[in-house]
């Protein structure tokens, strides 16, 4: 796994509040996560600080999955 | 009209977290008085504060994992925090924690809070200050709003009656008390988890308060001695935190449930200063016609109250025109019953104190024994002629109370509660 999917993962558990091993790469913040619209722009809040890059409010509402955010994250940091 | 009993109780309180632990540490005279720990205060002139002690749990400690998991918690401000645990042992407490279809749509909550989400508001706005508004949370405003704690809590407990909540300051608490048994009683609701919570502790609304000179300032070095209502050497409130919470319900659906039933709420009354808006009136006319309309409520007589839980906060000027507002009302009743001031012991709860002080209060009348005024020790000239229970707490039969709460603007509250006979 890479540092950025380790350091994803590790904030998503701790903000949802999930076990670890339910967030595989495909999962769904909100789908299969139990995250709300809340817990979504907080996420990305805290990926945003956690890797230093800006994520757009219309880059934001694409990122669904823990994937998406891996793939943004690597993509821009 | 529909009658209304108490059949739960909750209270998260600066003497720990729970009724019986807050109860029994009043009755033994402590103090829940300290310096401020949660900020550095050492620039402030009031630096004695009554905060809820925090903890694992064990010595009546308040953990809020009992009640909240830390990932909601970190969202919401203490004041949240407070209600929802005081309302969970509420609920817990009467057996209503599950009403199904109907019942649970005959549910309600009107919890509120004299102040809200201040610590978050400040932290808040020092982060948006320096670091712009994309770093603020969007828990930001679901986890400061005053009725957030009736909504939170009909959320947890699905009760889908009327959700409401009181802002009315210091007098919130009773206020919430008075207005959900009302609902009750016009057919509204059949229960309604009903009472105030408050975490105003942080540095601008401990500056606001002493700025605006109603807090206790020359006794920083001796934290115990600085609640001392109707004592000459009193000089303003000390700020509580914490929140109480009471389950009301409609005496019959207590009794086919087979609830067990702490009180009945038989005299509420309000009334406006329309004075100023920090001071009391001078001539106590606001508290008078509070209490006078409770007990024309209640269809009782002045000598028909036994105990009176009173705002006494410890200001030169409340104290006295409280008690003056007393005498005046009560007549020759005054010498035959007993006034004290809980907040000698919890300090200053704002907008939790009325629903603390009515729980306090129905216990008191449970167990006959009056809760002490602490600190009491030179009464000023105009106590003589009634029993305000200095220092130690004192066994009295007690068939019906009478609890005050005056809040700024001018805004009062007397609720009645009476012993429950058929």
């Amino acid at each position: 796994m890479s540092d950025t999917a380790e350091r994803v993962k590790k904030i998503v558990v701790e903000h949802l509040g999930v076990e670890e091993a339910k967030v595989t790469e495909n999962a769904s913040f909100i789908d299969d996560l139990g995250a709300d619209s809340l817990d979504t722009v907080e996420l990305v809040m805290a990926f945003e600080e956690e890797f230093g890059v800006e994520i757009p409010d219309d880059a934001a509402e694409k990122i669904q999955t823990v994937k998406d955010a891996i793939d943004f994250i690597d993509a821009n940091s | 009209m529909r009658r209304v009993v108490v059949t739960g109780l909750g209270m998260v309180t600066p003497l720990g977290d729970g009724v019986e632990t807050s109860w029994s540490r009043i009755l033994s005279g402590q103090s829940g008085a300290g310096e401020i720990t949660r900020f550095d205060a050492s620039n402030s002139v009031a630096r004695v504060v009554c905060e809820v002690p925090v903890g694992d749990g064990s010595n009546g400690t308040f953990n809020a994992d009992r009640y909240m998991e830390p990932k909601d918690r970190r969202r919401v401000d203490d004041f949240i925090v407070y209600g929802i645990a005081a309302a969970q042992q509420a609920i817990e407490d009467a057996g209503w924690t599950n009403p199904q279809g109907e019942e649970a749509e005959r549910s309600g909550v009107m919890i509120g809070s004299g102040i809200g989400g201040l610590p978050g508001i400040e932290e808040s706005s020092v982060l948006m200050h320096e670091r712009g508004p994309r770093r603020v949370s969007p828990h930001f405003i679901p986890g400061r709003l005053i009725n957030l704690v009736s909504g939170q809590v009909s959320i947890r407990y699905g009760l889908k009656g009327p959700n409401h909540a009181v802002v009315t300051a210091c007098s919130t608490g009773a206020h919430a008390i008075g207005d959900a048994a009302r609902l009750i009683m016009l057919d509204d609701a059949d229960v309604m988890v009903a009472g105030g919570a408050e975490a105003a502790i942080c540095p601008v609304g401990v500056a606001g308060f002493a700025q605006a000179k109603a807090l206790s300032t020359r006794y920083n070095d001796t934290p115990e001695k600085a609640s001392r209502p109707w004592d000459e050497g009193r000089d303003g409130f000390v700020m509580g935190e914490g929140a109480g919470i009471v389950v009301l319900e409609e005496l019959e659906h207590a009794k086919k449930r087979g609830a067990k039933i702490y009180g009945e709420i038989v005299g509420y009354g309000m009334s406006g200063d329309a004075y100023h808006v920090t001071a009391p009136a001078p001539d106590g006319d606001g508290a008078f016609r509070a209490m006078r309309a409770a007990l024309k409520r209640a269809g009782m007589a002045p000598s028909d109250i036994d105990y009176i839980n009173a705002h006494g906060t410890s200001t030169p000027l409340g104290d006295e025109i409280e008690l003056g507002a007393v005498k005046r009302l009560f007549g020759d009743a005054v010498s035959q019953l007993s006034m004290s001031s809980t907040k000698s012991s919890i300090g200053h709860l704002l907008g939790a104190a009325g629903a603390v002080e009515a729980i306090f209060s129905m216990l008191a009348m449970q167990q006959n024994i009056a809760p002490p005024t602490l600190n009491l020790e030179n009464p000023s000239p105009s106590c003589e002629g009634i029993d305000l229970v200095p220092l130690k707490a004192k066994e009295r039969p007690i068939r019906a109370i009478l609890s005050n709460s005056f809040g700024f603007g001018g805004t009062n509250a007397s609720l009645i509660i009476k012993e429950f006979t058929e």
